[in-house]
This record gives structure tokens, C-alpha cells and sequence, in this order.
């Protein structure tokens, strides 16, 4: 009894933390948005600090839920990333009527990517992934007065439905081939007959299209621009960190056999995905989609990394995730501070920002040079140590069109950072009051960025972490 | 052994300050600014000084050896990364270049930029400037040398874009960036292939592999062959082309002259003494593994440094803007720096070329900041850079006046000044490595005495009045502060006596002391030359004269090549415009636009049209995602099942 509830501490925390929310909206009306902000906020801190208290290593309902320290930690940093945008969300919702529903819906998700990564069973894992994304459609259309909010909603379960049945088929396929959904059961029977690879390759496009990965990311764009900015961050930053970690456990350990497949697919794909998405990054005007599109780009990376599937791998991408949590939320955090009070989003608004706002200034600095991977912030590690994973398979032309990438990359990211600092307009953005919370979640982010980039420790944890399983 | 706590101490004071002046400081310290920045870099340069003299002092062979390192990421069990102090001749030698020309930089700046807007600003770059090199000075490994060397780039571009709403300032910090950059990539990479191969990074471990000809990395390294060269060699020669972009080396060269949009201290401090001389300490920082393993690099250098040196010595003659005079002279005096280094050997009488670069390293920063300060001064009296507007200024600012020609002097090599010794001893060297060498130096001498001393009567004689319409002489601002005049008369002294300092003592290929003999009779060609270049300056331009326009007009053809830089920057453009765009096959009408900026930007302008054309497939309609999703889905499968099985 004892070993079910350290074992699914996490999620059933997180329930618990959903139920409370629910049962808080249900009992009170009167409540102002940002009342409710601070005390989901709370509510999400000791949902956070809860999770950190135990360790547990076992399974559950006959291997389908597994966990171990290694989970737990990577369930951490989802519930701190949950806790930043929960923070960073409070000036949008400050007059929003349904702010109590934009923290149930978001905790919702992180409760679906819990049993995702948990999940030693595809049927676990499916029912997980589901509950990650529908919430999300409704949050994307969360801007309930904007056409524009609607169609991001809409075009985002159109879409995800649409990938789902292809990875139903796919797991169907996987079922029908191998006789069991159990992910040590399918390690061991795989063989990579054709109809198992067009099931390989029916799942992969399930996780391509949650990723991101080009070509199965047109539905990014538009969901991201029509979706507010805490729902941007959240679906770049979270929603990607945590499917990521299960791609990892799915190629590594489900799909190991296939190792020959997936790895020109990663290949092509990551290539294709850093191209594009710095292409498109470079053409933006608006920030959301230019963090859109920059963080697909930054998913091209991670792909560089999982790519070198070695034992070190692992624990590079998760590294990386960390610092790309912290970096990408604190620069979506100060362009939603800037929308939400002046509502602007265009790049050339930003011009002279450091003038009248230096703090945000900075902070978006520090962010966007350790997206761009500017020594000596954590970023140019993350970067490094991925492109060093990807070419231990000595993929040496691949690598270096990546690294080319990656000074392009520096281009776009430096040109806000120009605007900001060095141009100036005839409109600039006034004083921007940034309040309590959203200064707390910023200030986390940047001691992330420069602690995890200065000290060695955070590195060497994650990969003593992730070298034991 | 100096004390550690020292060491640190000069690191951390130019950081503190930087903190304090760049994150707090803004409004609230804002008259104090100046004196903090100051002040912390005074100490830091006394305790410079001190630790400097306890070293030298001590003992008398000189190992490098580390005083202090921390693990600071653990990469892999057989790889981490430190940082650290790493203590030798050359570190404790630039150590003190780099506090006490960036503390007389300070401190001029107390009156050069007094009343500028951006004062606070301005110190906390010049801190943050300082720190970095201090940094990268000491690194104990490649990679934290990286590091700091990216750092002192970023700072770099701040401090030249910082009249950043003149358009030609930020396009010049750009220019700088990115050619300095795109060496950067080729140094990365030069430090990946040295570290991969030697399993290092660190400095002492790494010279002690690529030096034993016995050790399996050596063989591991050198055997292998790719494109004619051993990987040992393409990986010091990028390392050296990050150095070659830094130190301004031809090719790499064509950002120094427009780096000189930043304000007049700025370029003492980065184009004199410290950054551009960056590329010098780091071959001198692997100068045994080039020396001992790869010959054939040093000699690259050897060639990069002579061609630099003679070039921008010719290209100087002809610039009639006074910054520009100084930069071409800069990238001509490290050229000198530079095949001292590809000419020298390793360990004893051989190690000569060694201890004569650095040395004139040393010399150079004194005699150079000088001089740029001294160019500061004429052009916050006169309000320009172009030598036109300038004439007769001796009587105006008799103490500008002495000091440059004390600067003049010394790096035309006129005995007793310190550029006289440590050019000999450059020139004895290349006498006895390369009579070719020897020549060229030689002339090269005889044009840095020529144009030098044309920069200085075009200043202070020439024309008597003294003022020119355009630019009327502005008579409050006097000589400037004694902010200002202190410097001066500080770099003066040092430009007098550096070249005293036994310098083969202290500093030397293999740590042992290198007596030096300078005979006088070697020294009176060199110095015949200088004189004749000082000579045929002063028939020309002493007095207002028709004289050079007669002899520009005769030589026109000469002379425009040389005034134009000999077309470098046109050839580039030639490159960019008329090779790589067709190849492309871009319309120019947008092309023009940036081919200013270089090929890097180009990329960028190419990708985006690029991206203009996939973006079509963005059409905003679901059903089309739907067909896009299916199309790249079968792709992958049927690339997956009849194509790998």
C-alpha cells in the first residue's frame, strides 16, 4: 500500500492539487483573476515541493506504471516548469474571468505527461499522451474574444486527432506483430519485418508530430500565433521537454532493434527540422512565433543529441531540456509581460526596451544568449555537449551543417537583443510594472541559466542520474 | 610564487566593477563611475606589478605552472574542464600589459568622455573588457582561453559600437564581430581536433604530449592525413586563423581600420595593447607544440606575419585619416610580432625570435597606447580624424606634442627608446634565421619611420597656422584634463625606458634565462633605415609644400593602390559580388544591399528567400497539413522498408 503511494506520489498529488482547484472554483464566484492566480500558484508550489519528497523505485499494475529516481527527477522539472508558467501567466489572467480553468486545464496536461513518461505499457502511455494534448486545444483557443485564439484551438485537435489515429494504427500494428503492448515485451520480440517498421514508423510520426519535427510541424505556426503566450510557452517548453524524455525511452529501449531505422530518420528529420525552423525563425516579426519557430529549431538539436543514442546521450538531452526550460520561459515570460500590458508583439517594438525597461532587458538577454548557445551561458554547453553526442556516430558533414546552423541561429537571436539595445523608436515601450509573481519566476530562470552553466554539479548529477538506468 | 590571493584579486576587481557599474550603477553611481572603475583598476594594476616583481624575482627558470584551478564541468570521466590561473613568464608579463595600459585607458577616459551620456556605461564595457583579457590570459586550458576569448569579442563589439547612433559605428562593431567570429568557428574547431586527439585540453599536459616524439597522441595525431596535412597540423593552423582574425592578420584584417569608429581610448586599449595581441600570446601559448611538432604551421605563421607586416606598413604611408595610420601601423607591428615567432626555434640561442616578440610585444603596448592616446588628444581639440584638419598643433599642445613624438621615436626603433631594442633583437633574429626575412623587416622599418613621422609633422608642423575653416580649433578644451595629460606623460616614461628591462631573463621559448648581446654594429642599418624614413618624411612634409602632391601625382598609380588599402576590401566585394553571387544566382538589386557586410550575412539573405519558398507550404489550411503529414508519412516508410531492408 505504502509502495503504490510513494511510487505515484507525483501523480496522485497532482490530482489532488486538480481536485482542490475544482472544488475551490465550484464553492467560490466572487473571486477576482488574480486572487485565484496566487492561490493556484501556491497550490502548484506544493504541488512542486510535494514531489521532491520521495523517491521511490518499482512498478505497478503489472509493469504497466513504472517509476524510479531517474522519472521522478524528470518529473521535477516538469512540475517546476509548470510552477514558472503558472507564475509567469498572472499578469495575463490578471482580468481573465476563467483563470481558475487555465490552471485546471494546465495541470491536467502535466498530469497526462506524468503517466506518459511513467508508462511501461502503450495503452498507458496512449491514454497519457491524449490527456496531454486535448486540454491544450481548449487552452490554445483560451483567448475566448479572438477569432484567431478559436482557429489555433481548432486547427490543434483537428490535427492531433489526425496524428493519433496514425498512431493508434500504428500501435494496433505493433500489437498484431509482436503479441503484447508491455514495452519489454515488444523490446524483445521486435525484429523489423516490414509491417513492424511501417508500425515503427507509424508511432515515430505520432511523436514527430507532437515535437514539432519537420515535416510534421505545420500546425505550429498557426497554433502558436493565434494561441496567448503563457499556452505558447507552455506547449514550446513542456509539452516538448516531456515528450522528448518518452521519445528517448521509446527509441532507446522499446525500438533498440531498430536502431538502423530510426537512426537515418533522426537524421533527416533533425536536419531538416534546425534548417527549417532557423529558416523560418529568421523571417519573424512577431516574437511568439519567432520563439515558435526558434524552438523548433532547438528541437532539430535535441534530435542531434538523441541521435548518438550512447550512454551518455540520455543525460545530455535531458540537460539540455533543463536549460532550454529555463532560457525559452524567461524569454516568453518578458514578451508576455510586454503583451500583457501594451499588447505588443512585433520585434520592432521592442526597440530601445533597455531604456525604459532594463531589468526585462537583461533578462531577455541572458535568455536569448543561452538559446543561441553564446559562451558562456548554459546554453553553449547544452548545444556543445549535443552536437558532441551526435557525433559520436561520426556523422561529421551532419554535424558541421548543424554547428553552421547554430552560428545562424546566433544572427536572429542577437537581433532582438540589437533592438533592444542599440535602436531606438519614436513609440518606445513605457515602464512596464512586472509584479511579484512574474519577478519571482523570472529571477528562478535566470539563476537557472547561469547556475547551470557555471557549476559543473547540475551536469554531473543528471548524468550519474541517468548512467544508473 | 606570487600569492594567490593577489592573483585573484586582479582578476576580480575589473569583474567587480563591471557588476557594480553595470548592473547597479546606472543612475545611482553615476559621477562616481569613472573614479570606480578607476580606482579598482589601479589596484589591480599595483598588485599586477607587484606579483610580477615577486615572480621574477624568485627564481630564475620559469615552468609554468598553476596556482589555482577549479573542476568546473565534469564532461566525461576522461574529460573535464577547469578553471584556472596559470603562472608563467608570459601570463605574469601580460598581466601587467593589460592592467596598466587599460589603467592609463581609464583613466583618460576621466576627460575624453566626461559629459558623454553614457559614462556609467561606458566604464562598466571598459571593466568588462579588461576582466576578459585578464581572463584569457590566465587560462590554464583551451578551452577556458575559448571561453574568454568569445568574452573579449562581445566586449570588443560593445565598446566599438558604442556610439551606437552613428550607423558607421554599429556597422563597423558588426564587421568585427563577424570576421572575428567566423575565425572563431575555425579556432573551435582547432580545439576540438588538438583536444580530441590529445585527450586534453589542459595546457602543461597538452604541450608535454605534442612535444614527447615518443607519446602515442603525437603519432595518433600526426599520422593520419586529410587534404595533404596531418590532423596535428590543421588543428594548430585553425587555432592560429582564430588568432589571425583576433590580431587582425592578413586576410583577416579588414575589420582593425573600421574598428576605429569606436571612441580614442577604446582603441588604445583594444587595437593597441591587449586584444589584437591576443593572437601573438596564444601561438606564443603553444609555441612548443608548434616549434617541436608541426614546423610546417609555424612556418604559416612565419608568412602570415612578414606579408601582414610589410602590407599594412605600405597601405599606412597612405591614409589621411589618423586612426587609420595608427590601426595599419598596429597590424604591421604584430605582423613583426608574429614571424619573430615563425622564425624562432625552441630552447637556447635558438629561441631568440621568441623572447624578441614578446618582447616587443611588451614595448609595442607602451609605445602604441601612446600613441593612440595621443591621437585622442589632437582629435578632442581639433573635432576630426583627417589629418587635413590638423597642422601646427606644437605650440597649441606642447605636451601631446612631446609625448608623440616620444611614441614616433620609440616605434620607429631610434635609440635609447624602447622600440629600438626589442626591433633589434627581432631583426638579429631574422638575420640569422632568413636573410629574405631580414630584408623585408628591414624595408618594413624604414616605411613604420616614414609614415609615422609623416602622421607627425602633418599633425604638429606643416601648416603654421594651425587652423583649418572647416575645423575651427576649440580653445576651451585647452590640452584636455590633466586626466589626460597623465597618461601621457606616464606612457612617455615607459615608452623611454621599456626597452631596458632584461627582457631574456625573464622570458624565454623553454623557461631558461636567454643572454642577449646586441652588437652595435648590427644596429646601425637598421637604424640608418629609420633615419633616412624619418629623413625623406620631413624634406616632404616639415613645411607646407607642394612636394607630396608632386610626388603622389607621380607616383598616382602607386599611390592610389596604397590609399585604397590595395583594393582589399574591393576585392572582397569583387569576391562576394561578382563570383559568389552569380553562383548563386540571386538578382542584385537586393544583393548590393549587404554585400558590405560580408558573406555571412549573405547566408542569411539566401535562407530567407529560401524560407519564402517552403513557407508557401504554410497555407493556414488544415486539410493541407493533413496531405503534408500523409506524404512525408509514406516517404519515411517506404524509405524505411525498401531502402534499408
Amino acid at each position: 500500500m505504502t509502495d503504490f503511494l510513494h511510487l505515484l506520489h507525483h501523480e496522485l498529488l497532482l490530482s489532488l492539487v486538480i481536485v482542490c482547484m475544482l472544488i475551490l472554483k465550484l464553492a467560490d464566484r466572487g473571486r477576482s483573476g488574480s486572487s485565484w492566480s496566487n492561490l493556484l500558484n501556491v497550490l502548484l508550489l506544493i504541488n512542486f515541493a510535494g514531489g521532491l519528497l520521495i523517491e521511490a523505485e518499482g512498478s505497478l499494475f503489472d509493469g504497466m506504471f513504472r517509476s524510479n529516481a531517474l522519472l521522478h527527477f524528470e518529473k521535477n522539472v516538469l512540475s517546476l516548469g509548470l510552477l514558472l508558467v503558472g507564475l509567469l501567466a498572472t499578469p495575463y489572467l490578471r482580468n481573465h474571468k476563467h483563470s481558475a480553468e487555465f490552471h485546471i486545464l494546465i495541470a491536467s496536461t502535466l498530469l497526462g505527461m506524468f503517466f506518459m513518461l511513467s508508462a511501461g505499457h502503450m495503452l498507458l502511455f496512449y491514454v497519457g499522451l491524449e490527456l496531454a494534448t486535448i486540454p491544450l486545444a481548449a487552452l490554445a483557443a483560451f483567448n475566448l474574444n479572438r477569432g484567431e485564439s478559436s482557429e489555433a484551438g481548432a486547427k490543434l485537435i483537428l490535427s492531433s486527432a489526425f496524428s493519433s489515429a496514425f498512431l493508434l494504427l500504428g500501435i494496433s500494428f505493433v500489437y498484431g506483430t509482436c503479441g503484447s503492448l508491455q514495452f519489454e515485451q515488444i523490446a524483445l520480440t521486435v525484429s523489423g519485418n516490414p509491417l513492424q517498421l511501417l508500425a515503427f514508423t507509424l508511432v515515430f510520426t505520432g511523436f514527430a508530430f507532437k515535437l514539432s519535427i519537420v515535416p510534421f510541424h505545420f500546425w505550429t505556426a498557426d497554433v502558436y500565433q493565434g494561441a496567448p503566450i503563457p499556452v505558447a510557452a507552455y506547449l514550446s517548453v513542456i509539452s516538448k521537454a516531456a515528450v522528448t524524455l518518452v521519445f528517448i525511452s521509446v527509441l532507446y529501449s522499446v525500438f533498440g532493434a531498430l536502431q538502423a531505422t530510426w537512426t537515418p530518420y533522426l537524421l533527416i528529420t533533425a536536419l531538416l527540422t534546425i534548417i527549417t525552423g532557423n529558416l523560418f525563425a529568421m523571417r519573424q516579426d512577431n516574437i511568439k512565433r519567432f520563439l515558435a519557430f526558434s524552438s523548433i529549431a532547438q528541437v532539430g538539436f535535441i534530435l542531434t543529441g538523441i541521435l548518438g543514442a550512447n550512454v551518455d546521450s540520455e543525460g545530455i538531452v535531458l540537460y539540455f531540456l533543463l536549460i532550454y526550460l529555463f532560457s525559452n520561459l524567461a524569454a516568453f515570460g518578458v514578451a508576455g509581460l510586454i503583451s500583457a500590458a501594451t499588447g505588443k508583439e512585433s520585434i520592432l517594438d521592442y526597440r530601445g526596451l533597455h531604456a525604459s525597461n532594463p531589468r526585462l532587458a537583461w533578462t531577455l538577454t541572458i535568455a536569448l544568449f543561452s538559446l543561441a548557445g553564446v559562451p558562456p551561458t548554459a546554453g553553449f554547453f547544452g548545444k556543445l555537449f549535443l552536437l558532441t553526442s551526435g557525433a559520436s556516430l561520426g556523422n561529421y558533414l551532419f554535424i558541421g551543417i548543424a554547428a553552421l546552423n547554430m552560428v545562424v541561429s546566433m544572427y536572429y537571436y542577437l537581433r532582438i537583443v540589437k533592438a533592444m539595445f542599440m535602436e531606438t523608436t519614436a513609440q518606445p515601450i513605457g515602464k512596464i510594472p512586472t509584479g511579484v509573481a512574474p519577478a519571482i519566476a523570472l529571477a528562478l530562470c535566470i539563476a537557472g541559466i547561469l547556475v547551470s552553466g557555471l557549476s559543473g554539479s547540475f551536469y554531473e548529477h543528471i548524468h550519474l542520474l541517468t548512467l544508473s538506468y | 610564487m606570487p600569492s594567490l590571493n593577489n592573483l585573484l584579486l586582479i582578476l576580480l576587481l575589473p569583474f567587480c566593477s563591471f557588476l557594480l557599474l553595470g548592473l547597479a550603477g546606472r543612475k545611482r553611481l553615476s559621477p562616481l563611475a569613472g573614479i570606480l572603475g578607476t580606482t579598482s583598476l589601479f589596484i589591480s594594476a599595483l598588485l599586477s606589478v607587484h606579483s610580477a616583481w615577486t615572480y621574477f624575482s624568485s627564481t630564475s627558470s620559469h615552468k609554468p605552472e598553476v596556482a589555482w584551478s577549479m573542476n568546473w564541468l565534469q564532461f566525461s570521466d576522461s574529460l573535464s574542464i577547469d578553471m584556472g590561473v596559470l603562472v608563467d613568464p608570459i601570463s605574469m608579463m601580460m598581466l601587467v600589459v593589460v592592467t596598466v595600459v587599460s589603467f592609463m585607458v581609464h583613466l583618460y577616459s576621466l576627460g575624453y568622455m566626461k559629459g558623454d551620456e553614457r559614462f556609467t556605461t561606458y566604464y562598466a564595457y571598459l571593466s568588462l573588457f579588461t576582466f576578459s583579457m585578464l581572463g584569457l590570459v590566465v587560462s590554464v586550458n583551451l578551452f577556458q582561453i575559448y571561453m574568454f576569448w568569445e568574452l573579449v569579442g562581445v566586449s570588443s563589439f560593445l565598446l566599438i559600437g558604442f556610439y551606437y547612433d552613428k550607423p558607421s559605428a554599429v556597422s563597423a562593431s558588426k564587421k568585427a564581430f563577424i570576421v572575428t567570429r567566423f575565425a572563431d568557428l575555425g579556432f573551435l574547431i582547432g580545439i576540438l581536433i588538438l583536444g580530441h586527439g590529445a585527450e586534453t585540453l589542459d595546457f602543461n599536459t597538452l604541450i608535454a604530449r605534442l612535444t614527447d616524439p615518443s607519446s602515442p597522441w603525437l603519432g595518433a595525431l600526426s599520422a593520419g592525413s586529410f587534404l595533404g596535412a596531418s590532423a596535428l597540423t590543421w588543428g594548430l593552423l585553425l587555432v592560429f586563423m582564430g588568432g589571425a582574425g583576433k590580431s587582425a592578420m592578413f586576410p583577416l584584417h579588414i575589420w582593425l581600420p573600421d574598428a576605429m569608429e569606436g571612441p580614442t581610448p577604446v582603441s588604445a586599449l583594444i587595437h593597441a595593447a591587449t586584444m589584437v595581441v591576443a593572437g601573438v600570446y596564444l601561438v606564443a601559448r603553444l609555441f612548443p607544440v608548434f616549434a617541436i611538432a608541426c614546423p610546417v604551421a609555424l612556418d604559416v605563421v612565419l608568412w602570415t606575419g612578414i606579408i601582414s607586416s610589410v602590407f599594412a606598413a605600405l597601405i599606412a604611408c597612405a591614409q589621411t585619416d589618423i586612426k587609420r595610420v595608427l590601426a595599419y601601423s598596429t597590424m604591421s607591428q604584430i605582423g613583426y610580432m608574429m614571424f619573430a615567432l615563425g622564425l624562432s626555434g625552441y630552447g637556447g640561442e635558438a629561441g631568440l625570435g621568441y623572447t624578441a616578440s614578446l618582447f616587443h610585444l611588451f614595448t609595442h603596448a607602451f609605445f602604441k597606447a601612446l600613441l593612440f592616446l595621443g591621437a585622442g588628444a589632437v582629435i578632442h581639440m581639433v573635432h576630426s580624424n583627417e589629418i587635413k584638419d590638423m597642422g601646427g598643433l606644437r605650440k597649441r599642445m606642447p605636451v601631446t606634442h612631446l609625448a608623440f613624438l616620444i611614441g614616433c621615436l620609440a616605434i620607429a626603433g631610434i635609440p635609447p627608446f624602447a622600440g629600438f631594442f626589442s626591433k633589434e633583437e627581432i631583426l638579429t633574429a631574422a638575420y640569422a634565421a632568413n636573410p629574405v626575412i631580414y630584408w623585408i623587416a628591414l624595408i618594413t622599418a624604414g616605411l613604420t619611420a616614414f609614415y609615422m613621422f609623416r602622421l607627425y609633422y602633418l599633425i604638429f608642423w606643416s601648416r603654421e597656422s594651425g587652423v583649418s575653416n572647416a575645423h575651427p580649433v576649440d580653445e576651451h578644451h585647452g590640452e584636455g584634463t590633466i586626466s589626460m595629460k597623465l597618461p601621457l606623460l606616464l606612457l612617455s616614461v615607459g615608452a623611454v625606458i621599456a626597452g631596458l628591462v632584461p627582457f631574456g631573463n625573464y622570458v624565454s621559448s623553454d623557461g631558461t634565462p636567454l643572454h642577449i648581446h646586441l652588437h652595435i654594429g648590427d644596429a646601425v642599418l637598421p637604424v640608418l633605415i629609420a633615419l633616412t624614413g624619418i629623413g625623406i618624411a620631413t624634406y616632404f612634409y616639415k613645411t607646407e609644400s607642394s612636394k607630396p602632391a608632386k610626388l603622389m601625382q607621380s607616383m598616382r598609380v602607386f599611390y592610389m593602390t596604397l590609399h585604397n588599402k590595395f583594393y582589399i576590401d574591393e576585392i572582397y566585394l569583387f569576391i562576394t559580388k561578382n563570383i559568389v553571387f552569380p553562383l548563386i544566382g540571386r538578382p542584385a538589386a537586393w544583393f548590393d544591399k549587404f554585400v558590405i557586410d560580408g558573406t555571412v550575412i549573405a547566408i542569411g539573405r539566401t535562407t530567407d528567400r529560401i524560407a519564402e519558398t517552403v513557407r508557401v507550404m504554410q497555407t493556414g489550411r488544415v486539410q493541407d497539413y493533413a496531405l503534408f503529414f500523409i506524404a512525408s508519412l509514406i516517404t519515411l516508410a517506404v524509405f524505411a522498408i525498401y531502402l534499408f531492408h
